[in-house]
């Protein structure tokens, strides 16, 4: 990562972080807070006990205008978008022609319009894609004006239902339009973390004045991409870049679940071939969790061997868990190692750790019902 | 009482009567973050100036712990397996990671003081 700083982009936030004493690095081409004063641990901790903010305004937001936009959007992912209710929000995959997946995203059916947020990292790759696939008549409208803030936590809904009550009614993966502090905002009962919590899209010149807003409120305590990652790990949660890409399909990945029955028999989206193959034949790996033994963590790109063995796979992810107080992982490794509870070693730094096939999340997800 | 020396992968060294007490710096645990996990070497090994043998693990990464001077590594820090945590509340004192015996009485001469130490890090910021 030789990004100079000067080449940094930076969120309507910057300054904010700066005041709270985030400690900036480069992200996705954003200079981004990996954590504040109180450190990864404690924010971490503190989102699962109380609520937690998280500037994720790298993210790519875009909408998707036109009559048939879900079925046009339905082109380059294999999800169901069309059975997408108003008022209601998906997680998918695009793919390619391959059958790799290009990125994964949020759809939100906003009734007139979809509202997609994908990955920093992707977004100059997945907008002109999407793009690209588009008939007449429906138009992609990127959205870089507008800010991500995320409130996640046990007392995220709370808190942020005393600015706006109607927030407390939405549903997991419900989405509405709400003013909050006087700030229009698209909010989404949603978040990559495994708590309840909410993700919230506000124009970005009043961006500021809106984290302010939440940061006053009882419980709440910014966060950092630290934090956010140790979270979305203990949750089971892919990061693109790191346990999915270009080269991993969604049955490799363990998200044929994003692949929508109905296009399961249309079998009409990029890769459909290679996802049909090994639907029905299997594939040679699979994501799986992982559980080192004892403390010490097994990082990415950790190769995985069979016990006293050969190689079977590589970890994608990993590190150590503060609630679940020990250290976790997640990574493919051939099919046939791939049960739970399959013995496995962990090969870190010549040293084999012992370790086992886990199921996740390694710390229970916490979604409002 | 003797000197507390540093060197430029911010561990401290303090030289008594031919043993050496290494840990990190305040400045190291800092960078680092909430330690998590320390690899210690064994007892008894002998190690060469500059050669990692230790690892500090933190919540978002994994760190070396190189031996400052040559010698045999006499002691390690048990407690640290089960309390990590000590490296970043007291990293001078308690969090210390191993002892190295050396018959050198100049062995940290090449290595820095407290004030060029401090200077060292200034000039990292």
């Amino acid at each position: 990562m030789a990004e100079s700083s000067e080449s940094l982009l930076e969120t309507p936030l910057a300054s904010l972080h700066r005041e709270l004493g985030g400690r900036m690095v480069p992200f996705a081409g954003y200079n981004m807070p990996v954590q504040y004063p109180a450190g990864i641990l404690t924010e971490h901790l503190h989102t699962r006990a109380a609520a937690a903010l998280f500037d994720v305004s790298h993210m790519g937001q875009a909408e998707l205008v036109g009559e048939g936009a879900a079925a046009a959007l339905e082109r380059v992912t294999p999800a169901d978008v069309q059975i997408l209710k108003p008022g209601r929000q998906k997680y998918g995959l695009l793919t390619t022609a391959e059958g790799g997946i290009l990125d994964d995203f949020m759809v939100a059916n906003l009734g007139d319009r979809l509202f997609l947020v994908v990955n920093a990292s992707r977004k100059h790759v997945d907008l002109p894609y999407i793009e690209a696939a588009l008939p007449a008549g429906v138009t992609l409208k990127p959205l870089p004006d507008r800010a991500l803030i995320a409130l996640q936590g046990p007392q995220a809904v709370a808190a942020i239902a005393t600015l706006a009550p109607g927030i407390a009614e939405l549903g997991f993966m419900g989405v509405g339009a709400f003013t909050i502090a006087g700030v229009p905002a698209l909010v989404s009962r949603s978040g990559y973390t495994g708590e309840d919590g909410v993700e919230v899209s506000v124009p970005a010149e009043q961006a500021e004045a809106f984290a302010r807003a939440l940061l006053a409120l009882p419980g709440v305590q910014p966060a950092g991409l630290g934090a956010r990652d140790s979270l979305r790990l203990e949750a089971g949660l892919c990061l693109y870049g790191n346990d999915i890409d270009e080269t991993t399909s969604p049955v490799e990945a363990a998200l044929t679940w994003t692949i929508g029955k109905r296009r399961r028999m249309e079998w009409n989206f990029p890769g459909a071939e290679r996802v049909r193959d090994e639907l029905a034949n299997g594939t040679k790996r699979l994501r799986v969790g992982i559980k080192p033994e004892g403390r010490q963590p097994a990082r990415g790109h950790t190769p995985i061997h069979a016990p006293g063995g050969a190689a079977i796979g590589e970890i994608t992810s990993g590190g150590f868990g503060p609630s679940l107080n020990g250290p976790m992982a997640m990574g493919y490794v051939a099919r046939e190692h791939a049960a739970d509870g399959t013995a496995l070693d962990l090969m870190v730094r010549g040293k084999a750790i012992p370790a086992r096939v886990a199921p996740t999340p390694f710390v229970p997800h916490r979604y409002v019902r | 009482m003797s000197e507390t020396k540093f060197t430029k992968d911010h561990e401290w060294v303090r030289l008594d009567g031919g043993v050496a007490t290494v840990g990190i710096t305040d400045h190291a645990q800092n960078a680092l973050g909430d330690v998590v996990f320390v690899d210690l070497p064994e007892v008894g090994r002998v190690v060469v100036a500059g050669e990692p043998i230790a690892v500090v693990e933190s919540v978002k990464a994994a760190s070396d712990v190189y031996a400052p001077i040559a010698g045999k590594i006499v002691e390690v820090n048990a407690a640290l397996s089960d309390n990590p945590g000590t490296i970043n509340s007291a990293p001078t004192t308690d969090g210390w990671f191993f002892k190295i015996e050396t018959s050198d009485p100049g062995a940290l001469d090449g290595l820095m003081d407290e004030a060029t130490y401090a200077a060292y890090v200034d000039d990292l910021a």
